[in-house]
Order: C-alpha cells, then sequence, then structure tokens
C-alpha cells in the first residue's frame, strides 16, 4: 500500500483548486463558468480521495488513523494530522456536501462567481482540517480561520440584512474562541505539548479542568449553537446565500459537538461530569424553547435554523449522557442532521431562487404545481420531525435513550422536542405545499429542474437508507465511542471511589 | 580583524561606525550639490542601510560587551538591529513619490532617517544608563525633524512641534528617573543595577517609575499615546509608515532589556506597572479606534492597541514573555509596513486619499490590493492562520505561564472588541459600492506590499524558524 499523505491531501486538495480558479483570470461568462467547472471539480476529486479514506479506515481500531507528523513550531507545537471513528463521519460529511453547495450555486450566484468559488473551496479546505487536526494550535488555526471566508460569504452574496449578520457572526464565534484559546494556553503549559491524542492521557487537576471546560464550552456552545447563545445563527441563516446556509447547518454546526467528543470529554472528564446537569438543562430549553419559537416564524429559513437549534439540543444532551447509545446518537444525529438540514436548506433554496421571497405567506398550494418538489419536501419534513424509516429518527432515539439511562427528566422533557418539531415542520409543509393555488405568482412555478434534482435526490436516498440501516455509520464510530465512553466513565468512577474511600 | 581604541574593541560597534561616516558622506553630498541628489542621497541611503544590515548579521556569534560595559551586542540586539533596518530600509523606499515632488526634494530626510536609525541601534545596544539616553535623544531629534519634513503643510509641522514638546517632557521625566537610580544604586550600568536592585527601596521605584514613563512615552502606550494619533494624522504618510514601524522596534527592545537585565530583581514592582499599562493600551486602542473616519489615525489607535499586546509578553517577565515580545514587533512590523503601502497605494486623481470611506468597493475596483488589506486587517485582528495570530499567541501563552490570568482574559476580549474596527474596514471594501477607480499602484509600493502581504499570509508555513530564532535571541537576554 502506497502511503502517501492522503489526509492532507483531502484537507489541502481544495486550497490548490482555489488557486486554479484564482489564475483564471476574466470576467466574462465563459470564465464564470470556468470556475464553476473547476470548483465543482475540484469537490467532486476531493470527495472522491475522501472516499479512499473510508475503504483504508479500519472501524475495528479505536485509535487515530491516517496519522501523519511533522516538525511546525518547536517546543511541542507540531503538524499532526489524523482521524478516528468520531471524525471520519464528519470529514465525510464535509466532503459530501460540497459539491452540492457548488451546483447549488450554479445559477443563483451571478456577480463576482471566481471569489464566491474560492471561498467555498478554502471553507472547505478549513472545515477538513478542523476535523483531522491533531493538534490545539492547528485546530484552533482551521477552526478559527472558517471565519473569514463565511464572513465574506455572508457580506457579500447575502440577503438585506447581510452586513449586520456577519459581523455579528463573526464577533459572536469570536468571543466564543478567544476565551478557548487561553485554554488551550493552560493546557499547554500543563501538559507540555498541544499534542491531542497526548493531552488525552495528560492528567489534568481538577481546577483547571474546570476552567478549561468552561472556556472550552464558551467556544463550542456558541458554535453549536446552544441556547442561550444561539441568536447569531437564524441571522446568518436568513441572510446567507442557499449554499451558505448548507454549509453552515450542515458542517460548521457539527464543529461544536466534535469539540466536546474531542475535547471536553476526554480530557476534562471531571469538569464534563460535574457540568452535565447544566449541559441537560440548556439542552432541554433549547429543544422546548426553540421548537416553541420556530412556530411562530414568517421566514422559511428562519423557521429551518430554529430547528437546527432544537436538534443540536438533542446532540448536546447525547454526548453529555457519557452512555454509549447517547454518544453513539449524538455522532449519528450530527451526520443525519448535517444532510437533512442541508437538504430542507436546498429546498427552501428551490422555491426562493423562483420567487424570490422566503416568506412563508408568500406561499401555499405548491403541490399543484410542484410535484416533484412536494415530494421531496415532504422526505425532508418527515426526516425533520423524526418519523420512523427516517434518518432523524435514528438519532433522536439513540439521544434519548442514552439520556434516559443518566437523566429521565431530561429525557423526558426533551420528547416534547419531537412532537414540537412535528408541528412546526408539518404546519410548514401545509402552508408551502397544500391548499388551492390561489397566488397568482405562484401560477408559472416550474417543477424541479434536472440540477436540482442532482442535489436533492442522494440526499433522499442517503435520509432513507440511514433511516432503515444505519449500521454504517454507527459501526464506522462504534470503536472510537465506546473507547471514549470506556476512559470517561473510568475517570468518573475513580473520582467518585476515591471521594467514597475518604 | 581587531579595531581597538584606548583599550576598547570596535569590533562590535562597526555597522554603527559604517552607519555613522556613511550618513555623513551623504550629507556632504547632498550639501555640496544642493537639492537635486535628493534621489541619490536616498537610494545610496537605502544601501548604506543594507549594507549595515549585513555587516550585523556577520557579525560574530555570541556576546560582545564594549566600551566598559555600555554597549552590548548579543542575540537579541541583532534580532532587534536588523529589524529596525529593515524598518528603515522599507520606508525610505516607500518615501521616494513623496520625494519626487518639486517641492519637497529634501535630501536631509533620508540624512535624519539615517541618523535616527543610527540612534535606534545605539539605543536597542544600551548596556547602561547613559547610553540608553544618548541613542534615545539621537533617534528623537531626527525624528520631530523629519515629522515636520512638509513644511508647508500646517498639519505636518503642528505634528513637528507637538512631538517634540511631548517628546522632550518625557525626555526630561528619564533624564529624572535615570538619575533617582543612580543616585539609589551608585551605578549606572544595567548590571551594576541589577546586582543593587534586589530588595525594593521607595527611592528606586520612584526612579523606575520616571524611567518607565520615558519608555512608554516612547512606545505610545497609555497613559502617555495622546501624541500619537495627531503625529500619525498630521505627519507624510511614509513618515508616519516610519514612527509606526523602526522606533517603536528600537524603544519596545530598550524597554525589553532595561527591564529584564537592570530589574530582574524588583520584577513585582514593575509587573504590575506594565500589567496596568498593557490594559490600558489594549483596551484604549480597540475601543478609540472604533470612532475614527481617518485610516491614518485609525493605525495610529491599532498601533497602541498592539504595543499593549506586546507588553503583555513583557509583563510576564520570563524568557517566554520576551519571545513573544520578539515574535510580536516581527510580525507586527511587517503588518504595519504592509498596511501603510496600501495606505500609500490609495491614490485617486494623483491625490492621496485617507479617508476610510475612499476605499469602498476596492474588492471591485482593485481586487489584489483589497484582498491584501483584508487579510493584513484579518491578520492585524489575530485571526488564524495569519500571521497576527501567532504574534498573539506567544504573548499570550508567556502570560498564562506567569499565571497573569487577568490580564490575559482582557487581553483576548479587548482583541474581539479590535476585530469589529478591522472587520468594519474589510466590509467598507467588500460590500459596499465602489467609490471610483484607484490610480495604478506604483512598482516600489506594489513590491513591499507583495512581500509585507505574503509574510502575513504564509507565516504559518515558515513559523518554525523565526520561532527559534526568537527563542535564542530572548535566551541571550537571561
Amino acid at each position: 500500500m502506497t502511503t502517501w499523505p492522503i489526509l492532507s491531501v483531502t484537507t489541502f486538495l481544495p486550497l490548490v483548486g482555489a488557486l486554479i480558479v484564482y489564475l483564471s483570470r476574466g470576467d466574462d461568462e465563459a470564465a464564470k463558468r470556468n470556475s464553476r467547472w473547476i470548483a465543482l471539480w475540484t469537490t467532486l476529486i476531493t470527495f472522491a480521495v475522501s472516499v479512499i479514506l473510508v475503504m483504508r479506515f479500519d472501524p475495528s481500531n479505536p485509535d487515530f488513523q491516517f496519522v501523519e507528523k511533522a516538525n511546525w513550531l518547536a517546543t511541542g507545537i507540531t503538524y499532526h494530522m489524523g482521524v478516528d471513528g468520531i471524525s471520519l463521519p464528519l470529514v465525510i460529511l464535509t466532503t459530501a456536501v460540497m459539491p452540492f453547495c457548488i451546483i447549488a450555486s450554479w445559477k443563483a450566484i451571478t456577480n463576482r462567481v471566481r471569489e464566491y468559488m474560492m471561498a467555498f473551496l478554502i471553507l472547505e479546505t478549513l472545515m477538513i482540517g478542523t476535523f483531522s487536526a491533531l493538534d490545539l494550535v492547528l485546530f484552533y488555526l482551521f477552526f478559527e480561520g472558517g471565519l473569514i471566508p463565511m464572513f465574506l460569504i455572508i457580506g457579500v452574496w447575502g440577503g438585506p440584512r447581510r452586513v449586520y449578520a456577519s459581523f455579528k457572526f463573526f464577533l459572536y464565534t469570536l468571543l466564543g474562541s478567544v476565551l478557548m484559546l487561553l485554554a488551550i494556553m493552560a493546557l499547554y503549559w500543563n501538559g507540555g505539548t498541544t499534542d491531542i491524542p497526548t493531552l488525552m492521557h495528560t492528567a489534568v487537576p481538577r481546577s483547571l479542568q474546570t476552567w478549561a471546560w468552561l472556556a472550552f464550552f464558551a467556544s463550542f456552545a456558541v458554535k453549536m449553537p446552544m441556547w442561550p447563545v444561539h441568536t447569531w445563527l437564524p441571522d446568518a441563516h436568513v441572510e446567507a446565500p442557499t449554499a451558505g446556509s448548507v454549509v453552515l447547518a450542515a458542517i460548521l454546526l457539527k464543529m461544536g459537538g466534535y469539540g466536546f467528543l474531542r475535547f471536553s470529554l476526554p480530557m476534562f472528564p471531571l469538569a464534563s461530569h460535574d457540568f452535565a446537569p447544566l449541559i441537560f438543562t440548556l439542552s432541554a430549553i433549547a429543544i422546548i424553547y426553540t421548537s416553541l419559537v420556530a412556530l411562530m416564524q414568517e421566514d422559511m429559513k428562519k423557521l429551518i435554523a430554529y430547528s437546527s437549534v432544537a436538534h443540536m439540543g438533542f446532540v448536546t444532551m447525547g454526548i453529555f449522557a457519557g452512555t454509549m447509545q447517547g454518544v453513539a446518537g449524538g455522532v449519528f444525529q450530527m451526520i443525519s442532521h448535517g444532510i437533512v438540514s442541508g437538504a430542507l436548506f436546498l429546498c427552501v433554496g428551490v422555491v426562493y431562487d423562483r420567487l424570490h421571497t422566503r416568506e412563508i405567506a408568500a406561499y401555499g398550494g405548491l403541490v399543484n404545481r410542484m410535484p416533484l418538489y412536494a415530494l421531496t419536501f415532504m422526505v425532508f419534513t418527515m426526516a425533520n420531525v423524526g418519523l420512523p424509516g427516517t434518518s432523524g429518527f435514528v438519532g433522536e432515539f439513540m439521544t434519548l435513550l442514552g439520556t434516559f439511562k443518566v437523566s429521565i427528566p431530561t429525557a423526558f422533557f426533551a420528547s416534547f422536542g419531537v412532537i414540537l418539531s412535528a408541528c412546526y415542520a408539518l404546519w410548514l409543509y401545509r402552508k408551502v405545499v397544500f391548499g388551492a393555488l390561489v397566488k397568482p405568482s405562484l401560477a408559472s412555478m416550474k417543477d424541479l429542474t434536472f440540477r436540482e434534482c442532482l442535489t436533492l435526490f442522494p440526499m433522499i436516498a442517503l435520509t432513507i437508507l440511514f433511516g432503515v440501516y444505519p449500521k454504517p455509520v454507527l459501526d464506522m464510530s462504534a470503536a472510537s465511542v465506546q473507547q471514549l465512553v470506556n476512559n470517561y466513565n473510568t475517570a468518573v468512577t475513580a473520582v467518585k471511589a476515591a471521594a467514597l474511600l475518604q | 580583524m581587531s579595531f581597538e581604541t584606548a583599550g576598547y574593541q570596535l569590533a562590535p560597534v562597526l555597522p554603527e561606525i559604517v552607519l555613522a561616516i556613511g550618513a555623513m558622506a551623504l550629507l556632504m553630498l547632498g550639501a555640496y550639490r544642493g537639492q537635486e541628489t535628493t534621489k541619490t542621497v536616498t537610494s545610496l541611503a537605502v544601501v548604506l542601510l543594507v549594507v549595515v544590515g549585513v555587516l550585523e548579521y556577520m557579525l560574530p556569534a555570541g556576546k560582545h560587551v564594549t566600551f566598559g560595559g555600555s554597549f552590548i551586542v548579543d542575540d537579541f540586539a541583532r534580532f532587534m538591529k536588523i529589524l529596525a533596518l529593515i524598518g528603515s530600509a522599507v520606508t525610505l523606499v516607500l518615501s521616494t513619490e513623496f520625494l519626487s515632488d518639486p517641492s519637497r526634494r529634501i535630501f536631509e530626510y533620508a540624512i535624519l532617517v539615517l541618523l535616527s536609525t543610527l540612534g535606534m541601534m545605539v539605543l536597542i545596544s544600551a548596556g547602561d544608563l547613559i547610553s540608553l539616553y544618548l541613542g534615545l535623544e539621537l533617534m528623537s531629534l531626527a525624528l520631530y525633524v523629519v515629522a515636520a519634513s512638509n513644511r508647508d503643510n500646517a498639519k505636518s509641522t503642528e505634528a513637528g512641534l507637538k512631538y517634540f514638546v511631548l517628546g522632550a517632557l518625557s525626555s526630561g521625566m528619564l533624564l529624572y528617573g535615570a538619575s533617582l537610580i543612580y543616585g539609589f544604586t551608585g551605578t549606572v550600568s544595567f548590571t551594576g543595577i541589577a546586582a543593587a536592585a534586589t530588595v525594593s527601596n521607595v527611592g528606586l521605584v520612584f526612579g523606575l517609575v520616571f524611567l518607565l514613563v520615558g519608555l512608554c512615552f516612547k512606545v505610545s502606550a497609555v497613559p502617555f499615546h495622546m501624541w500619537t494619533p495627531d503625529v500619525y494624522e498630521g505627519a507624510p504618510t511614509p513618515v508616519t509608515a516610519f514612527f509606526a514601524s523602526a522606533p517603536k522596534v528600537a524603544a519596545l527592545a530598550v524597554f525589553t532589556r532595561v527591564t529584564l537585565t537592570a530589574f530582574p530583581g524588583i520584577v513585582s514592582q514593575w509587573q504590575q506597572i506594565l500589567v496596568f499599562v498593557a490594559i490600558a493600551s489594549m483596551a484604549l486602542g480597540s475601543f478609540a479606534a472604533i470612532g475614527q473616519s481617518n485610516i491614518k489615525r485609525l493605525m495610529a489607535y491599532s498601533s497602541i492597541g498592539h504595543m499593549g499586546f506586546a507588553l503583555v509578553g513583557l509583563a510576564s517577565g520570563t524568557v517566554e514573555g520576551a519571545q513573544g515580545v520578539l515574535m510580536y514587533i516581527v510580525i507586527y512590523v511587517a503588518m504595519t509596513l504592509g498596511s501603510f503601502s496600501i495606505i500609500l497605494a490609495m491614490r485617486r486623481n494623483g491625490q492621496a486619499v485617507e479617508q476610510i470611506s475612499d476605499f469602498a468597493g476596492l474588492s471591485r475596483t482593485n481586487p489584489l490590493l483589497a484582498f491584501m488589506f483584508a487579510m493584513l486587517l484579518f491578520s492585524l485582528a489575530g485571526i488564524p492562520p495569519l500571521a497576527g495570530f501567532f504574534a498573539k499567541w506567544y504573548v499570550f501563552v508567556a502570560a498564562i505561564k506567569a499565571n497573569l490570568f487577568t490580564l490575559a482574559v482582557i487581553g483576548v476580549l479587548t482583541s474581539v472588541v479590535g476585530a469589529y474596527y478591522y472587520l468594519a474596514i474589510v466590509k467598507t471594501m467588500y460590500f459596499d459600492e465602489p467609490a471610483g477607480e484607484v490610480d495604478p499602484v506604483r512598482v516600489e509600493v506594489k513590491t513591499v506590499l507583495a512581500v509585507a502581504g505574503l509574510f502575513n499570509i504564509l507565516f504559518a508555513l515558515f513559523a518554525g524558524p523565526v520561532v527559534s530564532v526568537a527563542s535564542a535571541a530572548a535566551k541571550s537576554l537571561f
């Protein structure tokens, strides 16, 4: 087997693509077409390379694979990459969603196409890097670097309130992250290195655990986003172009959950245990409160944004339950939500491209003119509700199951979310798709084009496949999740036993 | 090779001697041939600075002390001197356009920059209070004149005068502090002071405070920053670029050397002063910049904030802190020179434009310029993977190790506030409608911009070697 640095190639291929787009000068139609095709091919090739990762991945090995290490900064800070069962699904999610984003922007973006494609490709590199970095400084580099292209994507190609939304997105996230940066420094002096695998086996004093946990929490809670620091998300989603919303919902939000899994649980198990009730409370509030807020929305994207916050509540709840089902369910829910919410934003984009409004009241009776669209939208609505047979069900069920073993009240309140999500999702679907088609503006609506089918149908297939056969994702992450849960429980029981002895 | 005079080694001062003789020779050239030689003198001055830089680099490794301990050449001095020389040389290159105007053919400009650079080099190598004062005054006196070099412009002369009056005041304070220190320790040499100042005594602390006040003035740290916005705005743009780069290097270098080598016994005394000054500078630099509409004035507040960040490293008083200061100043100089070359490039119909609103829509009229500036601004805000992030990393990592948690938390929070106004400029360039075409950019400005911009963007790739050089330089102080 060859030993080329396959993970680095996956990570930096999009960056090479961005350079090629940059070199293809010109501003006429031909140049625009060129940059679209270059971007699409780059994302497709990146996806193909990442498929090799899956094929060579050994799911029975809980440790990091495809590890690459090189000197970078002196004194314990290295270029260290690698994936395990938790990060690989997210890497694949990223590489898989990106081509859809490019296709979805094919017609919708007509000005400054070159810059747009470059921003997306650079963003892809930074996102893959975030999930595969095994050094805290390197992780932070990718994690924060993603703010720059996303800021420009929202600000340049966004809607009417784009300036407000982009600033809010940038500053909110930055504020959370700088505190994490200080915690990273403290960990560096504690362990003498920023190497993640080493730090996972380094004992962290309890007081430092508490502070570092809080600092990491500040960053990931904003990114996730958890109630009450979720307010940037609806604004960012509403103003971002369709593909921007897709990336935001499908991938950027997952960085928060990934951070909790990669850092908070393994490095600060005691603090995680201490703070679990806080997370449970916030998650339960997020699930119920944001679902209720979603019921009141008049803007389709805003409604889906709030439902994202609710669904992320299931993820945090499952992760901090610290049980096998909870954590595995959290990972699965992230993947499932990545596909479903991404697809929902694409569905909104389809009608937005035709009518240039996202107001729910502007639509109604689309089923008469767009049967194919109605069907597609229905599948994703059902997946959003968590109907058995769709991927949404598996994640929600497993996280609830895992939490039930630890905290019955949390699971009790969180299950209301399932009912509430049915309320807002079905209400949205009825308002937009059903009823008589009376509005004159809708009379000439065309059904899905071939290009739109190309983006939506694979996602339907995945949603249903993972709904009835979630095994591929669960198997991939099982060993790593098992190890994580074991280490976590060992650490917590050891402290409890020590406390009993005294 | 062994130069000697009156029993003192001259080899370590060779670069300074070459610079001094070269500056005088160029002065003769200008004085006898008149103002037409401006261009020649400026070019030769750049060559001279490069030669001096090479000489400095080629000095034998290790620590050399001469003139009875008042002049020190170690890794730290070499690092800072080369950086200051780069800063001076680049600003001279950037001044070409300013000096090409027939009404402003002043060859003295380049000579003054050379003399000021000589002062910086003496300052950086200072091993006692006398050579410190000597270097500081040589640097400052030349700077006062340079600030007013656009003599027909009221703002420029006002800037020069203001700088002179406040500078003289601060020099007086510094001298007063130095005399107190001498009085209470009985010596002017840093090593002697370090030996004597093991316990804090009121008189010595008094002297220390006055000395620090003088130095804070030179690095424009709050509350001694008042002159900065006015001088930055009033002085011609290339001069502002000069003020923001080389003199800051020298002042920060001597700041570091004095605190770490002369007062290591009473760290707790100066640490609390530095913590306060750092917090005040970071906060003022972030909040006061928000309301600015003139880009040069904004850069002034930005540099006040950045000096605050650099002092965070110094406040920790450790070898990591010194390394942080070194990393910070290298990256700061690159970012500053890059930003000022953009400001110099912003010309419409032959006129320089300085309002932030003039940058509107630059991403469409000149995409490359806008991209470079955006990257520099993100870097100034400390966003990874750009160079500015690494600068902040090394100073804060030192602060965390020294358990200065409050300082670190306040520091990073002000950096978020600071990010707001940098973002506001990016917003103007990228989100707003174009305000009109920009004139073609001059070659020398383009070159400086390209080098500084690439340094910022690609810093992560070659950060390793820079870190090891900075680390070696920091260790030479201890």
